[in-house]
């Protein structure tokens, strides 16, 4: 592939342009905006990458890392703006699951210590991770609002905070890595991942590509999971004071 | 009510709490006589629920003094406090499971179960059939609720029992039940035991000892006969449109 070639794959923005136009759906503009914003920053980042790859230096790789995880915190944090000290759990949890995962993966020798090997396996566990990250939070605000009655009586009965929030912790835990779990069971059978359907069109062997993807499968599993379980460990004592009592964010 | 054999189970000393900006409870200082029942009266709103939640300890006072029988609420364990003064919460509010797992949560709570005997007793002492301890609790009637609410807090056989509104969704025999049972649990234990009610009815025939609360303050108190011939104007047109 080339930018010769590329510049002819534009085809495929002007078709649902020209549709929008005549039929006025209004998609012109985020689509124009999508589709210049996907090309800069991807771009930017196979520039950058090459950029690494040839550098062949770890502190570039340690940076790059730092930046996914600084940006990941940026845009899960708008979620969970209500949880005090939520940027630093976020920050936790990402260089936990980071550390984790590259920790296994290098330490067993499964993948290689390269650039290569280490930035997309990275992208794809801290990306993930921050999705769940936001899907967690979503639903631990709202657990904890609707079950605010049951969070309450469990206290008033002579519970701890650790068991007045065990219910909607254990339903934010499982409602956020349900999705996760559920796409994998099906996953080949309707539609080939991304990520191998681009080795396999780049000339990889086939059955490499699918081993990859499932490395990639269980690293996801585990991302999901464990990004749940210490985001909602940590979070939760912050909505409790000394006295056991609740302080819900948001509530005086 | 001030008399010398009467010690006070719950003291409260110029007690105020606030929510933000708003004054909820307003310089409250009064006191609730041990071993008896006191019930309190008052328009929604007067803050009568609220004044439960800072016994309980579900909340702290913004700022004044309570005392639990002639100490700090604060020199109380959280957990301690809350199991010696139990409270049934005006909403009745059940845990997902069934009836039995919500009796037994005080217990489940300490790590400790309940066994068969005490459920059965417990759920026939508050008037529900024994068939009732393996329905879902959510598919329970408000009244069924309430019920199953009071003898979920008599399981951690609480020295004050602290009961909002248990009444309040019960046909009158069913409410009969419940004062002769809180009565019972009263003489026989000694459990001091406050209740809001807006039966005046119930305040008369129940109470030893009355609070009336408006606009989060403490306007009258003293013994049930008061609500017979109030004092307080405001407290005068809250009775006549109450017993009307
Ligand atoms: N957590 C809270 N935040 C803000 N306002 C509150 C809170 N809890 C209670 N209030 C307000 O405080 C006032 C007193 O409420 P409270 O529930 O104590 O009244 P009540 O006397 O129990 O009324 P009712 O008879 O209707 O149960 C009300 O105006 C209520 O809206
Ligand atoms: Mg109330």
């Amino acid at each position: 592939m080339n930018f010769v070639l590329l510049a002819l794959s534009l085809i495929f923005v002007i078709i649902p342009l020209v549709l929008s136009k005549t039929l006025n759906l209004g998609l012109e503009k985020d689509s124009v905006i999508a589709t210049i914003r996907s090309i800069i920053q991807l771009l930017a980042v196979g520039y950058i990458l090459q950029f690494v790859f040839d550098a062949e230096n770890y502190f570039y790789i340690f940076l790059m890392i730092a930046l996914m995880i600084g940006a990941a915190v940026q845009n899960a944090r708008k979620k969970g703006v209500s949880i005090k000290g939520i940027t630093w759990k976020l920050v936790v949890t990402f260089v936990f699951i980071e550390v984790l995962t590259q920790g296994i993966l290098l330490g067993l020798n499964i993948t290689p210590a390269t650039a290569q090997y280490i930035i997309p396996i990275s992208g794809m566990v801290i990306g993930n991770s921050m999705v769940l990250s936001i899907l967690f939070l979503n639903r631990f605000t709202s657990e904890l609002d609707s079950r605010e009655d049951e969070t309450e009586l469990i206290l008033s009965l002579g519970g701890t905070p650790k068991q007045a929030i065990h219910r909607p912790l254990i339903a934010s835990i499982q409602a956020s890595t349900i999705p996760t779990i559920e796409s994998q069971k099906t996953i080949g059978l309707v539609q080939l991942p991304g990520m191998m359907s681009g080795q396999i069109i780049a000339g990889a062997d086939p059955l490499q590509a699918v081993m990859f993807q499932l490395l990639i499968i269980f690293l996801l599993l585990t991302t999901a999971v464990v990004t749940s379980v210490i985001l909602g460990f940590l979070s939760y004592p912050t909505l409790f004071n000394e006295r056991m009592q609740l302080v819900l964010p948001g509530k005086k | 009510m001030m008399t010398k054999d009467t010690q006070a189970a719950i003291q409260f000393s110029h007690v105020t709490f606030k929510s933000g900006e708003q004054e909820i409870l307003h310089d409250i200082t009064g006191w609730f006589p041990r071993n008896r029942i006191t019930t309190l009266v008052g328009p929604s709103g007067a803050g009568k629920t609220t004044l439960f939640r800072l016994c309980n300890g579900l909340i702290s006072p913004t700022s004044g003094d309570i005392y639990i029988d002639d100490r700090k609420i604060e020199s109380y364990d959280p957990v301690q406090l809350r199991r010696k003064v139990g409270i049934a919460l005006q909403s009745a509010t059940m845990v997902s499971g069934t009836v039995r797992y919500n009796l037994a949560l005080p217990m489940e709570l300490q790590g400790k179960e309940l066994s068969d005997e005490r459920a059965k007793e417990l759920i026939t002492v508050v008037g529900l059939d024994e068939s009732f301890l393996e329905r879902k609790a959510k598919d329970l009637s408000g009244g069924q609720r309430q019920k199953l609410s009071i003898a979920r807090t008599l399981v951690n056989q609480p020295e004050i029992l602290l009961l909002d509104e248990i009444t309040s969704s019960l046909d009158r025999v069913s409410q009969q039940e419940i004062e002769e049972l809180i009565v019972r649990i009263n003489e026989k234990y000694g459990t001091t035991i406050m209740w809001i009610t807006h039966n005046l009815r119930q305040a008369l025939s129940i109470g030893d000892y009355t609070w009336v609360m408006m606009d989060g303050e403490l306007v009258e108190t003293g013994e049930s006969s008061l609500l017979k011939n109030p004092q307080n104007p405001r407290v005068q047109t809250f009775v006549k449109g109450e017993t009307e």
